[in-house]
Parts: C-alpha cells; structure tokens; sequence
C-alpha cells in the first residue's frame, strides 16, 4: 500500500468535501461509540477486567521469549509449520513460496491488518496468484481498488448506493434488482461461496495466539475466516509477535474486551480456536497448516519508550471515539492503521519523516484513553512523538522558534507584561468597536477558519488589577 | 486522609488562595478574573494574585518541547507554593498543573510538583468540593433564567479533573439555571491549544460540529469552565454567522458580569436579546 501519510492535510482537506462520506463519518462517531457503552454497560467491571488483561500483557512482553518459545514448541507439536519474518517483504515470499510449493492458483483471504501493512494482495496478484478478499468490507474495496478507511469496518466509509453500483458494474450477472443490503449482502455472499470452494490455499490472520497450547483465535462477525481456514487444503496465519497471550483463559478475557469495545457485542458471531492441520481420522481441515509471525519493527518497539503499544487489541474503539478521525476520515491518514493508534503505529512502524503531521493530529481531548480496553496513554505517547519531533526538528522551524521564544518569554514576567499590554491594545485597535477581529497578523493559523474575539477591554487583567491596588493603596 | 491545609494543626484559618488568572482572561477578559476574585472572596478565602505570573506553559508541552515547558513548570511552582490553593478559572490550566507537571519533573522538583497539585483547583471543582459557596438569598435574575443555556464540557476539566457536575450545580445554586444538555457532551469542540492553529480546517470541522450541537439543543448561550474552547467556538461562530452568546462560567455565576458575551460586538445590546 503507497503511504500518503505525509500529506495528511492535504488528504483530509479532500475527505472533507465530500458531503456525503462527512454524513456518514458523523453517523459512525454517534452511532460506534454509543454500542459501545452499552455493551460495555452490560458487562459490570469493566475496568477491573481491563486493568487485568493489561498486567497480563505486560507481563507477556516481559518474558516474551518464554511464551514465544512455549507457544512454537506447542504449535509444532500440533502439526504447524511456524516461520518468523523479519519484515513485510519476508512475510509475502514465505506466502508466495507456500503458494508455489503447492502449486496453487486461488487463494481466499480473512481480514487481516498484518497482511495490509505488508502489502500482500500485490505481492501475490504480481506473482499470477487470485486473490480473493472474503471479508464483505475488504471484499467491496477489493473490487472498488480502495483500501480500508477503518480497522475494524474497512468499507464504512462507503454509502450504500455506492456499493450498490460497485456491484452491478463488477459482478456480471444481467438485470436485476439491488434493492436493500441484505440483498447487496446476499449477492456479495453467493459470489464468494464459490470461491472458498475453489480455493487452494486460505489465509488468515489472529486475534490472540496461546502459548500453553499453541493455538491461535480469531474472531469475525461474517464466519468467513473459519471458511477460509477450513476448506482450502492449505491454511496460512498471518500474525505478529504481542498476539502472545499465556494462556486460554487470557484469550477468553481478551475476547470480552475486544468485542465489546469494537462494536458493543459480548462477544463476536464467530469466535475460533484454530489448532493446526485435520489429524488422521478427521473428516475435514486443511490439510498443511503455516503460522507466519512477522517482526515488523515490533521488536524495536518493545525496546522503545512506545512498548505499551503493543497492547493494543486492534478493536477499533480510539478511532470511533475520535473527533478528528471522524472528521478527516480514515483515508487522511495515509496508510493502514488511522485514528490515534494509527497515529502513533504509523510513525513507529514506517517513519516519522513520512508521517509527522499524524502525532499533530490529536487535541489530547483523552476520549480514547478513556475508551482504549488496553488502557494505553495515547495522548501521552502522541506528545512524546511530538517531542522527538522538536527534538530531531521536524517540527517547521517557524514553530521551534516560537516555541522556545514562548518559553523564555513565560519565564521573564516583566518582558511577557509589556507584550501582552501592547497585544491587547493593538487587537482592540484592529477590531474597533466590533466584537471580533477578521484577520490576525502573526496568526494565520487560527484566522484561516474562524474570527478572533476581540479582548474585552483595552488592558489586561494584570494591568487593570494592579492600578485598582494602586489607588486604593494611595488612598 | 490529611488534613485540608487551611486547618492543618487543628486551627480553623481563612484559607490563603493564590488565583492562577490564565493567559487568556489577562488578555481576552479581565472579567472572568475579577469574576473569580470575588467568588473565592465571598466563599470565605484570602485572595493573592502572584505578580510574575504568566502562562501555564501548556502550549509548548503540547508542541513537544518539553525542555520549555520544564522551564516554566519550575517556575509556576516557584511561585504558587506558598499559598494552601491555586485555583484557576481553567480545567485545562489546573489540569497541566495537576497532572502534567508531576509527570514532567523528577526528582526533588517533582515531589514539589505533587505537592502543589494536590492543591491546586479548577474553580468549579474549588467552589463546590472544597470551600463551597452558599446559595445566593435574592431571586435570581430573569434575564438569565429565560435563556436557555447550554453547558460545554471542556476535555481537560472532564477527563482530567473529573469535573461534570460542579459547575452545572453553581449555575444552579447561585443564578437559577438549569442548563441544557448537548447530545455530544464528551466530544471535543476541536480548541486543543495549538492544535488549531496547526490544522484550522479539521478544528473548523469539530467547532462547527459543536456549534450545531449547541444550536440544535434549542440554546441561545453556552458556557464553558475554560475560554479556549469559548474563544474558539465564539470565533468560528462569528466566521459563520451563527448567533450564540458565549460565557465563561464564572460570569453567570458571579451577578456582575461585562455587557457582551465573548466575541460579541459592543455596538450589540446582547443582554437583551
């Protein structure tokens, strides 16, 4: 996927004259985050329960290398093949060269993030592999050569009529009626029926893997993941390293937090343990089972000051609760994961030169720490990427030296007074008897989209607080 | 739990508030001070107001200079020590001296930043939680009980301070309103410091998303515990031809307050309206 994160201004700017999608963003951000409180509500300690599932990751992370051992050993043990790969480009030949080996020509897919960041799709489609996306939303976009706007709803950003004419234009199937979704789901769901049958190998990804038993879960609300895992003679899984959970129970708590947090639900309509290939005497399964656990850069994190990012469960929650995601759109960001998660993936997993405007992107507002069910400071590690931009100046210049005039200004009082009396005088001066001013020298910023009020008086507090000392002191 | 400063050893003392004014009522509206001068005032607290303040420091915190805003959190802390509060007419400035100053600091500097965030106070929060101020005895002013007021929740004093219900007490108790609710009360007005003027486009977007809110809850005013948002919403109000008066809380809850909202021209007669 081409990374467009470093226009992001640009790319919002866009998103945002589109009336129809900006109705739509605004639905979802009323719409997600109250199913979440409900399904949350419904639950009774939430926070304990997240509190809990939080020590358990970190506690994963610190031994990391204990379960990452345990939880191959176990898989092996059940007839998996387990590879690791180091970045996106080993993980797409591994992929093609399972493919090769079996000769396979159709190959269907399960919704998977790790597979987008790696660009799969193009690899194999460049190698003369079909590939067919069989989650409804990847499945739309697929067709409509879009990518996803939202983890968890890639497609959300897609009205109805627009998938309705994607459809009639895609699929070759005469004249006929596309009346509601359910008939769009319908159609979408007789095409895809046989191409799970036809396919040669399935991928999918993971939502938690089980060091104690070297399984790995994965949820989905359509059941087209188990299809993926269960018909093609060959399963290929798609993960990384901090889906490592100890053990069954983790996974089962992990569940309640992402199901309820991602769409409200006590738990997804699908939810799977996959152990490894049809055993003799099994009447069905894949018959070769592959687990590939990609790197990524997520070593690295685990060494950084970012580490409590790798708790993160993907449900989607920051993005939903987000006010300038749901105004800018999943798009505006640039590349795969959006919102605040993606705003601080992005820049870690990729760079922060190609994406220093998505840690800008944030008004520390807090209502995704609030929600995020792996009680993650996003606000903070945002400002922390803020910081290492100042620092390794990619901040622009003008901001820089604004800042750190700010700051001396701050700290000699006498200097801050006399600007701020001179400021106050010359906004009421501009304004002129009218309540705010059109235009702010020395702002652009603020007076490209709004007015500024004008001071109420002439002086400032200060100045007005200590003349009233003054005479009465005189007095 | 200790106790309150202002009894420690026993003795019952009026308590010694030293008013964090806030860069933006210094410039942008001296009334909300003098507004919370003489609330604290009437709730029974001496009142210092520290010569060499300034700002909070907040705008270069969030622009990442942290170095900067070390700087300046010293110096706060420097200043404001001496007095049993602070109290700020600002969830967003108490905030960064609650929560981000211990978090900046190390060392000898951050205990002495836990300490002074133990003590310092949004107003709301002051005049409810810890020296609470009585009803007012008078009937309360008809030109404020038949607006129609809606209250915005600024993200700081929310999320940070916890503060929800203090303010809309106040506004209760002592000038007879019942505020109106927003249906996206929890949802940023897209102000965020420097986040507006970094990208004016999306901040415009979120403000106005707020403002149709406001509107669409039958208000003609809204007031806010923090004039960043206010400044921000009068502004972009202004720009779009919407009609709202705008009021810090201290203003409806104190009973002098200036003539025009926030961004209201002095020619309008807006109390009238």
């Amino acid at each position: 996927m081409k990374q467009t994160s470093a226009t992001f201004l640009q790319n919002a700017h866009e998103a945002m004259l589109q009336p129809q999608r900006s109705v739509n963003r605004q639905q979802l951000g009323t719409m997600m985050p109250q199913l979440r409180d409900s399904g949350v509500a419904s639950f009774g300690d939430f926070d304990a329960l997240r509190s809990h599932v939080s020590e358990v990751r970190t506690h994963t992370l610190d031994h990391l290398d204990h379960y990452l051992d345990s939880y191959v050993k176990q898989a092996t043990q059940n007839g998996n093949e387990v590879h690791f790969a180091r970045d996106g480009d080993e993980l797409n030949r591994l992929v093609s060269d399972i493919c090769q080996r079996h000769e396979a020509r159709k190959i269907v897919k399960g919704k998977s993030m790790v597979t987008e960041e790696t660009a799969l799709n193009d690899h194999l489609m460049a190698e003369g592999f079909q590939v067919t996306e069989t989650d409804l939303g990847e499945y739309i976009l697929q067709e409509a050569g879009e990518t996803p706007s939202h983890i968890v709803g890639p497609a959300l950003h897609k009205p109805e009529a627009e998938i309705r004419d994607l459809f009639l234009d895609r699929h070759d199937l005469g004249d006929r009626e596309l009346g509601d979704a359910a008939a769009l789901v319908a159609e979408a769901r007789g095409l895809l029926r046989q191409r799970f049958l036809d396919a040669d190998v399935g991928i999918i990804g993971a939502n938690a893997l089980i060091a104690e038993s070297g399984y790995s879960l994965l949820v989905t609300n359509e059941g087209n993941g188990d299809l993926c895992a269960n018909l093609p003679p060959v399963l290929i899984v798609c993960t990384t390293l901090e889906r490592l959970l100890p053990r069954f129970e983790d996974a089962m708590d992990l569940l309640r937090l992402l199901a309820r947090s991602a769409t409200g639900q006590p738990i997804s309509c699908y939810s799977t343990l996959y152990s490894g290939p049809r055993r003799d005497g099994e009447e069905d399964g894949p018959l070769e089972t592959h687990i590939i656990l990609l790197d990524n850069r997520r070593t690295d994190i685990l060494a950084s000051d970012y580490r409590e990012m790798l708790h993160c469960v993907r449900c989607g929650a920051c993005l939903n609760h987000c006010p300038v995601y749901v105004a800018a759109g999943g798009h505006a960001y640039g590349w795969v994961y959006p919102g605040p998660m993606g705003s601080i993936l992005t820049p870690l997993l990729t760079s922060l030169e190609a994406s220093h405007d998505l840690p800008n992107a944030c008004t520390a507002c807090g209502r995704c720490e609030e929600v995020c069910p792996a009680n993650i400071a996003l606000p903070d590690l945002l400002r922390d990427l803020r910081q290492e931009e100042f620092l390794t100046q990619l901040t622009p210049r003008r901001w820089r030296l604004g800042m750190r005039a700010h700051a001396w200004l701050l700290t000699t009082p006498g200097l801050y007074r006399a600007l701020t009396t001179v400021a106050v005088r010359a906004m009421t001066w501009l304004a002129r008897g009218r309540g705010s001013l059109h235009r702010l020298p020395f702002a652009k910023g603020w007076s490209t989209a709004r007015d500024c009020p004008a001071p109420e008086s002439a002086t400032t507090f200060m100045h007005q607080y200590n003349s009233l000392r003054k005479s009465r002191h005189g007095r | 739990m200790s106790p309150a400063p202002h009894t420690r050893k026993g003795r019952s003392r009026r308590p010694k508030v030293a008013l964090f004014v806030t860069c933006l009522a210094d410039v942008f509206r001296p009334s909300v001070a003098f507004a919370s001068l003489a609330l604290l005032k009437a709730a029974g607290c001496r009142v210092s107001v520290p010569e060499a303040q300034t700002c909070c420091g907040q705008p270069g915190y969030n622009s990442g200079d942290y170095r900067g805003a070390r700087d300046v959190a010293k110096r706060v802390i420097g200043m404001l020590e001496n007095a049993d509060y602070v109290v700020a007419p600002s969830g967003s400035c108490a905030g960064m001296i609650v929560k981000h100053y211990p978090s900046l600091l190390e060392g000898e500097w951050k205990e002495r930043a836990q300490a002074l965030a133990s003590r310092t106070w949004e107003i709301c929060s002051f005049l409810t939680d810890v020296m609470p101020l009585a009803a007012v005895d008078q009937a309360p002013e008809a030109a404020l009980t038949r607006r129609r007021i809606a209250y915005h929740d600024s993200c700081a004093g929310l999320r940070e301070l916890n503060i929800r219900e203090q303010p809309r007490r106040l506004l209760r108790k002592r000038a007879g309103v019942e505020t109106v609710e927003l249906e996206k009360r929890d949802v940023c007005c897209g102000f965020g410091g420097t986040f507006c003027a970094k990208m004016p486009e999306i901040s415009a977007t979120m403000a106005s998303e707020k403002l149709r809110d406001a509107i669409d809850s039958g208000a003609d005013m809204l007031v806010g515990g923090d004039l960043g948002c206010l400044l921000s919403l009068a502004g972009r109000a202004s720009r779009e031809g919407i009609y709202l008066e705008f009021r810090h809380v201290v203003e409806l809850i104190h009973d002098q307050r200036s003539k025009e909202g926030i961004g209201a021209s002095n020619a309008n007669e807006t109390d009238t309206q």
